[in-house]
């Protein structure tokens, strides 16, 4: 293999599995150590900076993050990064004196945001530090979008999201709230200098089923349901109720039934309950509130007599594999009936833009959605950029936080005349050594073997009886500090100099977990074979060091390394250093002032 | 030193021996030696060997004296017995364990001081008496823990840090070895874990006496330009002649060699220790020549490596003294000491 070039970005960028799983690359374990040290300001204001939304998706994140934590693959659970992040929110102390300053003097430049979501409030923050004008536009009442309108209080209370909603809109956004967009031709013609999409994907999917019409007042679109529950338009529900569909909206049309006073709620999902699209902690906790899930049950027939609706008529199948692929089959058990009075269809969402005209060069492709410039978010149409869910499809937060960065970068670039694509400023990597002594580093080195902890619930029959209590109490300052320690500090490499390495083997003999062998050089598949420990997992990179005197090479395999930084304590010569790496991912921030 | 001790986490892919234990079961401490001593990786080569034995870390018996080596008997199976006895005494106490209970497996670590030069006599004698161990001297030319004075295995000429020379011919633990009788002769380095693994097994397993002299650096006092004990200057000069290659019954074999080159040794346990000539004209089975080749090869300056003397079928002191197949410390005190009454018999019939 080639020498590993370690000063390309991406290198030790994709050594912090969190980092690189977060689409917004939050530098996960520098603000996981600023909580260890009770430095809960700063550990929120790194996370404000690349996430924007800190207490809020400490609540709600759909947190990539926690599957690529290195710790499930050194032993099972991941650190809990997301609620470490609401540690950070929950504890903080005042924020302001770390608050960009927006200039009183304006650039001269106008923005459109179209939607007050997570992606336009997020270009607005990255775009008011620079001057820049911004018009933000929704029908919603207030700013926030979905995180307002769908996601219940249980899980993410009013004051929490308002603190950084005003936060952002307080920083001198121009709202236009209770306002409907239905042309994008007028919204031109208002002569912006730029616009930005963020109007999410609104339209939630329906199932046209033999008795559909006719029961159509006892049916409801779940996220249309969750919205009016929301904004408080409906407040109770009766009856036996079914949510249909498997994702996190049917979790949370559920749970929220469950509250407003539902007699029943059974979920009836028609895969098996592994693929399901919720995320497991949603299913965890709709489980334990008392709510069945069923599942291999696709939907045949709404039963009704005189008009009123009965139930359900539910097919049983299930899953086998033909030719490599996954196919539900019929079990030939028969048909099973469920009453209800109430349905709620959480069957998915699509973006949805009626009111952009298709004659303004904004190019859709065949499924509708806008044609976009991946790197950029630029649309068909210079002015015209898109970011969140309707971009791409529904998502969640974090990636509406993760476009709106490249967003704002695409949007500044064009207001000044250059290409939002060529023009892109470049990611970056520093290294800085951690050693302050002969067995010193300013990091926290030694490993700490305790298992995930477990965020504490409020009591449930309380939580039950009340919409708005916040089911997770979150940790408090002892726990979170226990969590913390659990971090790898995977963002402190190992870096290895060939020059200065004597081949004595130390580094070998001491690692707990094989990383290191001295071996003579193959191709890559070859050298995983053959390490100290085999290198089985190929998403992990191997670090390979130039040709030392013995004609090998130093291998590290970086799939399971703890960071615990003995290969450079156990170093005679310094070979290894233990350096902490710093990855500049480009956002507007870096250009104000 | 590190104060960090190794954490518990370990490889999934661990492999476990035939007696479900990984090599992380054979390990003890961490290691309070100077970063990169090469008597830390002699310990790790020990680790790894007696995992592959399969034999649990408790039927082993580590003995050892006093110096930067004879400390490593911490570092390597925590579960297993010690006796860190006085400087080059350690063949007395291992000649007592031994004659007590001969059913536990010896691992002795030296020093090139702690036998070669305080400890040369006791050295000479646990030989002569065949006390079947794994005799290893860490011998980094150096009197380490003392800070670095030249010990008897210094070679003329090498230089102290300082530059200063050394004026005394050197003793080589090896060929005296191979003088005084013993049945299992062999030189590696600590820097060959491939070489010394496979040695260390055979050696533990050898019935018999069985040494290996292993040149392990001092990275403090005698790894510099100067020192004919150093990392670079070793793998400059060494000459492997004879490789050896431990099977064990459920061991496949993976190389085939060419024939006339290997020959194959049955060990007690039923595994096969496999001898590779890498060299044509030497003769592992013949004293006289063996200890000729290597003291050749020692004025030219060259270190020869590898298995470099076995005797097949030696006989240990228990065969020698004739004793109980059961070892003496499971004898009940009736049988260990027979009363007045039968030493009168004794000492009568010797009259
Ligand atoms: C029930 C449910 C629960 C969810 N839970 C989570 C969660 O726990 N964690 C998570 O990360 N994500 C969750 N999501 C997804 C998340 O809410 C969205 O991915 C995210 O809000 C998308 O942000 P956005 O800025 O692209 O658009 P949105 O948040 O959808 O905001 C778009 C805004 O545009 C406005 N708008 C649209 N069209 C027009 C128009 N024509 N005129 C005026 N205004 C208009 C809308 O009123 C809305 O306010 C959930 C989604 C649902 C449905
Ligand atoms: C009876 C006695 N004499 C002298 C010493 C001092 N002493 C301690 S270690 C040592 C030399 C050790 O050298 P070596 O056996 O080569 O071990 P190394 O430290 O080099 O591994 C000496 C002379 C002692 N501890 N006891
Ligand atoms: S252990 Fe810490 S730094 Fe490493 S991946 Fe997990 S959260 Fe990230
Ligand atoms: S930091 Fe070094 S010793 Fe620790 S696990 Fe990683 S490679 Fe091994
Ligand atoms: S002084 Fe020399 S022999 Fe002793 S621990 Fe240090 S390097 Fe090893
Ligand atoms: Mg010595």
């Amino acid at each position: 293999m080639q020498p590993t070039d370690i000063h390309n970005p991406n290198y030790f960028h994709k050594v912090v599995d969190c980092q690189w799983a977060c689409p917004a690359h939050t530098p996960v374990p520098e603000y996981i150590r600023l909580i260890a040290q009770e430095r809960y300001t700063e550990a929120y204001m790194i996370n404000w900076e690349s996430n924007v939304f800190p207490g809020i998706l400490g609540r709600t994140c759909d947190r990539p993050c926690e599957p690529a934590c290195r710790r499930v693959r050194t032993e099972e659970k991941p650190v809990a990064i997301c609620r470490l992040k609401r540690v950070a929110a929950d504890h903080k102390g005042d924020i302001a004196p770390y608050l960009p300053k927006v200039p009183k003097k304006k650039n001269g430049k106008r923005i459109a945001l179209l939607g007050a979501g997570p992606a336009s409030l997020a270009v607005a923050r990255d775009l008011l530090p620079l001057g820049y004008t911004i018009d933000m536009f929704d029908r919603d009442p207030g700013g926030g979008g979905m995180m307002r309108s769908q996601i219940p209080a249980f899980r993410l209370p009013k004051d929490v999201l308002e603190e950084e909603v005003d936060l952002i809109v307080n920083m001198g956004v121009n709202t236009h709230y209770n306002y409907e967009i239905s042309s994008m031709k007028e919204m031109l013609d208002r002569g912006y200098d730029a616009y930005f999409v963020g109007t999410g994907a609104p339209r939630g999917r329906d199932l046209d089923l033999p008795g559909r019409v006719e029961v159509s007042k006892h049916i409801s679109i779940g996220i249309d349901w969750l919205s009016s529950v929301a904004f408080g338009h409906t407040t109770s529900i009766s009856g036996k109720v079914i949510v249909m569909g498997g994702g996190n909206t049917a979790m949370d049309c559920c749970r929220t039934s469950n509250r407003l006073g539902a007699e029943s709620v059974t979920v009836v999902v028609r895969s098996g309950f592994d693929v399901m699209k919720a995320s497991d902690w949603e299913k965890e906790d709709a489980m334990a509130e008392g709510i069945p899930i069923l599942n291999n049950r696709p939907p045949k027939e709404f039963v009704h007599e005189n008009g009123r609706l009965k139930g359900v008529v539910f097919g049983r199948v299930k899953p086998e594999e033909v030719d490599g692929r996954l196919k539900y089959l019929p079990t030939g058990e028969p048909d099973v009936f469920i009453e209800a009075d109430h349905i709620l269809m959480a069957i998915g969402q699509e973006n949805h833009c009626p009111w952009i005209e298709r004659d303004l060069g904004i190019e859709f492709d065949k499924w509708d959605c806008p044609i976009i410039d991946e790197d950029s978010l630029q649309s068909t149409h210079e002015k015209v950029f898109f970011g969140g869910d309707s971009a791409f499809g529904p998502e969640n937060i974090i990636w509406a936080s993760a476009h709106a960065h490249k967003a704002a970068i695409s949007i500044h670039l064009f207001c000044q005349g250059k290409d939002p694509k060529q023009d892109r400023p470049p990611e970056g990597v520093n290294l800085i050594s951690q050693k302050m002594g002969l067995h010193e580093w300013s990091y926290d080195a030694e490993h700490d073997p305790s298992q995930r902890h477990i965020v504490p619930h409020a009591d449930l029959k309380r939580s039950l009886d009340n919409i708005k209590v916040e089911v997770e109490l979150g940790f408090d300052e002892d726990l979170g500090f226990k969590e913390a320690q659990r971090c790898l500090n995977c963002d402190v490499q190992t870096v290895f100099t060939e020059k200065l390495c004597i081949e004595c083997d130390a580094c070998v003999d001491i690692c707990p977990l094989d990383c290191i062998t001295f071996t003579p050089n193959a191709p890559e598949n070859d050298l995983r074979k053959v390490l100290t420990a085999p290198a089985e997992n190929s998403e992990q990179d191997l670090y390979v060091s130039d040709i030392l005197p013995t004609n090998r090479v130093m291998v590290k395999d970086e799939d399971l390394c703890l960071h615990c930084g003995l290969c450079a304590e156990r170093c005679p010569t310094n070979a290894w250093d233990m350096q902490k790496s710093i990855i500049h991912i480009p956002q507007l921030s870096s250009y104000a002032e | 030193m590190t104060f960090v001790p190794k954490p518990s986490a370990r490889h999934p892919l661990l492999k476990t021996n035939e007696i479900g234990l990984t090599r992380r079961d054979y390990e003890a401490i961490v290691s309070t030696l100077c970063a990169g001593c090469g008597h830390d990786s002699v310990s790790a080569a020990v680790i790894q060997a007696c995992h592959e034995l399969s034999i649990p870390p408790h039927q082993f018996a580590k003995v050892s004296g006093i110096g930067c080596s004879s400390k490593t008997p911490s570092y390597f199976l925590g579960n297993a017995h010690g006796f860190n006895s006085v400087h080059g005494r350690m063949p007395s106490i291992a000649t007592g364990a031994y004659i007590a209970n001969k059913d536990l497996k010896y691992i002795g670590i030296s020093g090139d001081g702690d036998s070669a030069s305080i400890g040369l006599g006791q050295f000479a004698h646990i030989i002569r008496r065949r006390v079947n161990m794994c005799y290893i001297v860490d011998n980094n030319g150096t009197y380490g823990l003392t800070k670095g004075q030249f010990s008897a295995t210094n070679d003329r000429g090498s230089t102290s840090k300082r530059g200063v020379p050394n004026l005394y011919a050197p003793i080589d633990l090896v060929s005296l070895a191979i003088q005084l009788g013993a049945s299992f002769v062999a030189r590696s380095f600590s820097g060959d874990k491939q070489q010394l693994i496979p040695l260390i097994k055979a050696a533990v397993l050898h019935k018999g006496f069985a040494f290996i002299d292993v040149i392990s650096p001092c990275v403090m006092f005698n790894n510099h330009d100067g020192s004919t004990k150093s990392y670079t200057h070793v793998r400059n000069h060494t000459e492997p002649v004879v490789d050896a290659n431990l099977i064990m019954p459920r061991d496949e074999i993976t190389v085939e060699y060419e024939e006339g080159t290997t020959t194959s040794v049955p060990m007690h346990d039923g595994s096969k220790l496999q001898l590779r000539k890498l060299s044509d004209s030497y003769e592992p089975n013949n004293r006289v020549s063996a200890l000729t080749y290597v003291q050749k090869a020692q004025e030219e300056g060259e270190i020869v490596t590898g298995l470099l003397f076995l005797e097949e079928d030696a006989v240990d002191c228990h065969d020698i003294l004739g004793t109980l197949d059961t070892p003496f410390n499971e004898l009940d005190e009736e049988n260990l000491c027979p009363g007045t009454e039968r030493l009168e018999q004794i000492n009568d019939s010797l009259r």
